[in-house]
């Protein structure tokens, strides 16, 4: 039988230990599927590696699909700590990208020292008021947040297809459902000639030290930490509950947004009803291998974005399925879900006498 | 107004709501009855595709179609039982597994799919199951049409709520399901496994919310799509806490959203020129989420929903 | 020894038993006989090892070493399999735990059948089930509505649930933790006089206690634990309570006491207050706590204390009525301005609502105030400010803990209990309510508790109190009230009561009734 005793608070090492462990367990298991698939493995493996890291144009690629990561992770993570149970990041990007473009896309002319951060502004307004509907719901009703933001999901995700059929279509997209293209002077500068990489990485970089900031030094991180461990002490030592869920939300919302402005004003320069391929839900992943922490997000979103662009390049050279991406990813969750137990307890194998697990 | 009445009192009209909610009464049933034993399911949405996906594959391989219903049963099972490992002795977070369950479900039945038939540009059909005729049954006015154009899956989604209710309500194993929902020391104390309990009952739901995939590609349709279980199952996790956790009200709450998504896609023939289409395929969401408003003052959740359980620990 | 014992047959022996929580030993060797038809006390304070024992006998724990034998239908002693309750159970031994292992949503029937059939059977035979246990109810006196819902029952009514559902399963050896910790005087009497009964027709009963006066009133053989190790083991009678205190608690405690002392002026009034639902509802409550002094608030447990301690702390408002401190309103005042206000309050369950269990020692110690100038400047917070304070309060309340930075919840009990009194008191509140501060604790926590809340009267703080123990309330308080079914009496001075008369009111007999 095994054994369960709580452990001491956790090192350090062992807090990055652990999830690396994790990643490594999910990429061997790939194997399996691979397998399935009839790829010679090294070879898959080797070709991954390449398509993430081999060239520059391939590192590039990586952290322009590493951007919206962090902040959809950053999204999760926030909301997480708080056990505010936001899984809605995927509609909310997709919210303040379709604020970003109506925004963007010509409706005001201005130089881009000030459209620039306009659409920035307009695009996380529109994810964190995203987010505030269910956490009203949540903290008024206790109506469960998980259900109301995944439903949302699907909800502004039909909305955004209406609009790009409707009133936002670009009468010079020979027909197909997209936005009017962004101003250029609405668009995030790039960072590198040639190359996609462009400014949401840097936004992204900012948000992760700014969110690492608030949780760690101010007033507002203590309540929402205070908050997610425990709500019922926090509530009875005078912490509003209640604010710091809709603080909580509204900034979690705003992170998502930001992930759409950057794909729209950063990437595309227009919108479309197939913007994202599911960053909102690899967002959660993210937060997860990350431990909730912030900074740890960016690892973590750079080590799934290396899969994705890897099993993408993969893919092209083999022809399997880069479903193969999603699943390394879904089984990367399950792993590090599994090894946190190793970080709660000291996990013991003894004789089958002893049968009972202790924890906190 | 009586072109509303008109289109509620047609015998095809009922057939059709029926038919929308057969999957759902499958999933409602199988979320209603792990969150009885204490254990939130977001694994849902996943289990759906995966039994859609391995149904569906089953029955093109050749097992026929009960064959393929077992086999989408055995997949739902399987999931569930990673899920009931990761939540019950694990004591993870419920809902964080439940979303990797999902995830993974969706992500190899994708990949299953697609390294099967990589180079299919449409999807491969099989034989589907056909609508039942019950001598008798079928001849009854009004009801007889409604049900007569139903296949197989939907009688059966019906027995699983009668026998879902007999077994809650009427058995000791419904019993100790009620019980380890509300409080699990009271089952331990009365020398009853806990861990089995609801592990148990975590995988037999998930076979029945499975089931609820298997009715889209071998009743609703006749082949597999990505993306084709569309928030059903998150619909059914909203209509668990509508139905009070109870299966009566989870068939009635089943049956007036296929109602209502019935009524709309007929409304949408009539009006659909002036309203956008995406305006009614955002319905059934708008309508899951104000059926939990709805009911959220009074819902009265299983005491234990969400909290792991440790021996030796109360 | 079988002086006392009506019978010399052994029905369950423990030899042995050794269990250890990491460094700590909670049972060191400890070794127990029952017989038939004896009631055994285990006497020792909290920390003592009793429920830890009484748990490896119940198999929710596995004992490190030792065994347990229990009397077989073939009436010879047999190992019973460790870590199963399943086989405790069959082995017909019965457990009325402390905290009751109760469905509420289900009746007390579907309580008592919980397990006791084939789960895969497809009928459950209620019929056979309900006329057995009427029998049993005749026969022991304990009776109880079978198809009234868990929900809906008293405290009492739950207990006799707990031990039917053993006698229904034939036990042969009943255990009873702390079985009065929740009960009145009379209330307690009457299940002593049951359980003597059982015992009279041969069932074997331990019971766990730190209460002297009912383990000599009540039990033929008294073995107490003290640190986890068996201390005594000898016939109750003869038996002198000063001796077993001596050996339940080692050295001996000073008790604080309360000195006289004149009350003040009126700072907490509430009047005609009425919020909640259910059992718990406060209806009309009014209540005036004065300057200096302390105001007892007696009642079994779930009368509507846990709802009258919530509107105090800011955490419910009054539906209707008024709540003033000092002459300023804080009717629907939240917990933030109650404590601004002056309101110290220390909760009822220490580790769900008084602590953040994976932050800080100093954070836990700054929680209440965190938004306040001396905490924070801008936002941030100011972490030099913060951790010497905890290292201030760290020695002044002598909390011990490997330093500032431990998670709060890898304390003990008495020491969480040091962090929410550090915090709350510190401020010099005008106000302190203290919801059963000494729950749970051992004795020299207790001890370190009342003094800290007798130091706050001294000061002129006034003190409400609310207690089951009724020890606790008669020693410490200036004034009694007494809640019942969500009423509150008038208070009376300590000096003119008595255990009974308090035990009679918390029952429901008025004052003229009771007096």
């Amino acid at each position: 039988m095994i054994r369960f005793e709580p452990r001491e608070p956790s090192s350090l090492p062992r807090l990055i230990l652990i999830p690396v462990a994790a990643a490594i367990v999910a990429l061997a298991l790939a194997a399996i599927p691979m397998l399935f698939a009839g790829l010679p493995v090294f070879n898959a493996y080797g070709l991954m590696m390449t398509g993430a890291f081999g060239s520059v144009f391939a590192f590039t690629e990586m952290l322009t699909r590493a951007a919206p990561l962090i902040l959809t992770g950053l999204a999760a993570a926030l909301a997480f700590r708080a056990k505010l149970w936001n899984i809605g990041a995927e509609g909310q990007l997709y919210a303040g990208a379709l604020a970003a473009v109506a925004v963007g896309s010509g409706m005001i002319d201005a130089p881009g020292i000030i459209l620039i951060p306009l659409v920035v502004f307009c695009g996380a307004l529109a994810g964190g008021l995203m987010m505030l509907g269910p956490t009203l719901l949540k903290t008024r009703l206790g109506v469960d947040e998980v259900v109301t933001t995944l439903l949302l999901n699907f909800i502004i995700l039909l909305f955004v297809q209406m609009m790009l059929e409707g009133p936002m279509k670009d009468p010079m997209g020979m027909g197909w459902p997209q936005s009017e293209p962004m101003l250029d002077e609405a668009m995030l500068p790039k960072l590198m000639a040639r190359m996609r990489i462009h400014g949401g990485l840097i936004i992204a970089f900012i948000a992760a030290i700014g969110i690492h900031l608030l949780l760690k030094r101010t007033v507002w991180g203590f309540e929402i930490r205070a908050v997610g461990e425990n709500a019922n002490a926090a509530r009875h030592a005078g912490i509003p509950v209640t604010a710091t869920f809709i603080r909580v939300g509204l900034l979690s919302g705003a992170l998502a947004g930001l992930a759409g402005v950057g794909e729209v004003a950063g990437l595309k320069g227009y919108l479309t009803a197939d913007l994202s391929p599911g960053f909102g839900y690899s967002g959660i992943v993210v937060a997860m291998l990350a431990g909730l922490s912030p900074l740890g997000v960016v690892i973590a979103a750079l080590f799934i974005a290396s899969i994705f662009v890897g099993a993408d390049s993969m893919s092209r050279a083999t022809g399997v399925s880069n479903y193969l991406a999603d699943l390394i990813v879904s089984m990367a969750l399950i792993c590090v879900l599994i090894s946190g137990l190793f970080l709660r307890f000291k996990v013991r194998f003894v004789g089958a006498k002893s049968t009972e697990g202790v924890s906190k | 107004m009586s072109d509303i009445l008109e289109i509620l009192l047609t015998a095809n009209f009922w057939a059709a709501a029926l038919r929308i909610a057969t999957p759902l009464i499958f999933g409602v049933i199988g979320a209603l009855v792990c969150e009885r034993a204490g254990v939130l399911n977001l694994g849902i949405e996943g289990i759906f595709t995966a039994g859609a996906m391995a149904g569906w594959m089953a029955v093109w391989l050749g097992t026929g179609l009960w064959g393929g219903v077992l086999v989408a049963a055995l997949a739902g099972g399987f999931f569930g039982l990673i899920h009931a490992i990761l939540t019950v002795p694990l004591g993870l977070s419920q809902h964080v597994s439940g979303i990797g369950v999902t995830l993974f479900a969706t992500s190899l039945s994708y990949f299953i799919y697609r390294t099967a038939l990589p180079d299919v540009s449409s999807p491969p059909r099989i034989e589907a199951f056909k609508p039942l005729d019950i001598p008798g049954l079928s001849d009854l006015p009004f009801i007889g049409p409604a049900l007569f154009q139903q296949t197989a899956l939907t009688f059966l989604a019906l027995a699983v709520v009668a026998v879902t209710a007999f077994v809650l309500y009427r058995t000791p194993l419904g019993l100790a399901i009620r019980a380890v929902g509300d409080n699990p020391s009271a089952v331990e104390s009365q020398g009853l496994s806990v861990y089995a309990l609801r592990m148990g009952t975590v995988v037999a739901g998930s076979a029945l919310m499975a089931l609820g995939g298997a009715f889209l590609t071998m009743s609703a349709f006749d082949a597999f799509f990505f993306g084709m279980v569309n928030g059903r199952g998150w619909i059914c996790i909203a209509l668990t806490v509508f139905a009070s956790w109870r299966p009566g009200k989870a068939l009635i709450g089943a049956l007036l959203f296929g109602a209502f998504d019935a009524f709309q896609v007929r409304l949408q023939t009539e009006v659909g020129s002036f309203i956008p289409g995406q305006v009614f395929l955002m319905m059934p969401y708008i309508l899951s989420i104000a059926a939990l408003i709805l009911v959220a003052r009074k819902a009265d959740y299983p005491r234990a929903l969400l909290v792991p359980y440790f021996r030796g620990q109360r | 020894m079988t002086k006392t014992s009506p019978d010399a047959t052994v029905v369950l022996k423990l030899d042995g038993i050794t269990k250890r929580f990491g460094a700590l030993t909670a049972n060191g060797d400890v070794s127990l006989t029952l017989h038939k038809g004896e009631i055994l006390a285990l006497l020792g304070e909290n920390g003592a090892g009793k429920t830890t024992l009484m748990n490896i006998l119940f198999g929710h724990y596995v004992a490190d070493e030792g065994t347990v034998e229990v009397l077989t239908e073939g009436e010879t002693l047999k190992e019973l399999e460790p870590g199963s309750p399943h086989a405790a159970l069959e082995a017909g031994i019965g457990m009325v735990h402390q905290h009751f292992t109760l469905a509420e949503n289900l009746t007390a029937l579907e309580n008592i059948l919980l397990g006791t059939e084939p789960l895969l059977a497809l009928k459950s035979r209620r019929a056979q089930a309900r006329e057995k246990l009427l029998d049993l109810m005749d026969g022991s006196g304990l009776s109880v509505d079978l198809d009234a819902r868990i929900s809906t029952l008293s405290v009492g009514e739950k207990q006799r649930v707990e031990i039917l559902k053993a006698l229904y399963r034939n036990a042969r050896v009943l255990v009873l933790d702390e079985p009065t910790a929740v009960l009145t005087p009379q209330e307690s009497d009457t299940l002593f006089a049951t359980l003597k009964k059982l015992a009279a027709d041969g069932l074997g009963i331990i019971f766990i206690s730190h209460k002297l006066d009912e383990v000599i009133a009540a039990s033929h053989r008294v073995a107490v634990l003290r640190g986890g190790r068996k201390v005594a083991d000898q016939p109750t009678e003869g038996c002198d309570k000063r001796q077993l205190a001596e050996l339940m608690v080692g050295k001996s405690v000073p008790e604080s006491t309360r000195d006289s002392q004149i009350p003040g002026a009126p700072r907490l009034i509430l009047s005609d207050v009425t919020t909640g639902s259910g059992r718990d509802a406060l209806h009309a409550v009014d209540l005036e706590l004065l300057s200096g002094e302390i105001l007892g608030i007696a009642g079994v447990s779930g009368n509507g204390q846990g709802t009258l301690a919530k509107v105090i702390s800011g955490l419910l408002p009054p539906t209707s009525g008024t709540i003033a401190l000092d002459g300023e309103v804080l009717t629907s005042a939240d917990a933030r301005r109650m404590i601004d206000s002056g309101i110290a309050r220390i909760p009822e369950d220490r580790h769900k609502d008084g602590i953040v269990g994976p932050m800080s020692v100093a954070e836990n110690l700054a929680i209440e105030t965190i938004r306040k100038a001396e905490n924070q400047r801008f936002g941030f917070l100011r972490f030099e400010a913060i951790a010497q304070r905890a290292k201030d309060a760290i020695v002044a309340y002598d909390i011990r803990c490997q330093g500032d930075k431990a998670p709060a919840r890898l304390l003990s009990g008495g020491n969480i209990q040091k962090i929410v009194l550090a915090r709350t008191l510190d401020a010099s509140p005008s106000v302190v309510l203290a919801a059963q501060p000494s729950r749970g604790l051992d004795v020299g926590a207790t001890s370190d508790v009342h003094r800290r809340l007798l130091e706050a009267r001294a000061r002129g703080a006034g003190v409400i109190l609310i207690s089951e123990d009724l020890d606790e309330l008669l020693r410490l308080s200036d004034r009694i009230a007494v809640m019942h079914r969500g009423n509150l009496s008038q208070p009376d001075k300590t000096e003119t009561l008595d255990r009974a008369t308090l035990g009679l009111r918390m029952a429901g007999q008025s004052k003229e009734q009771a007096a």
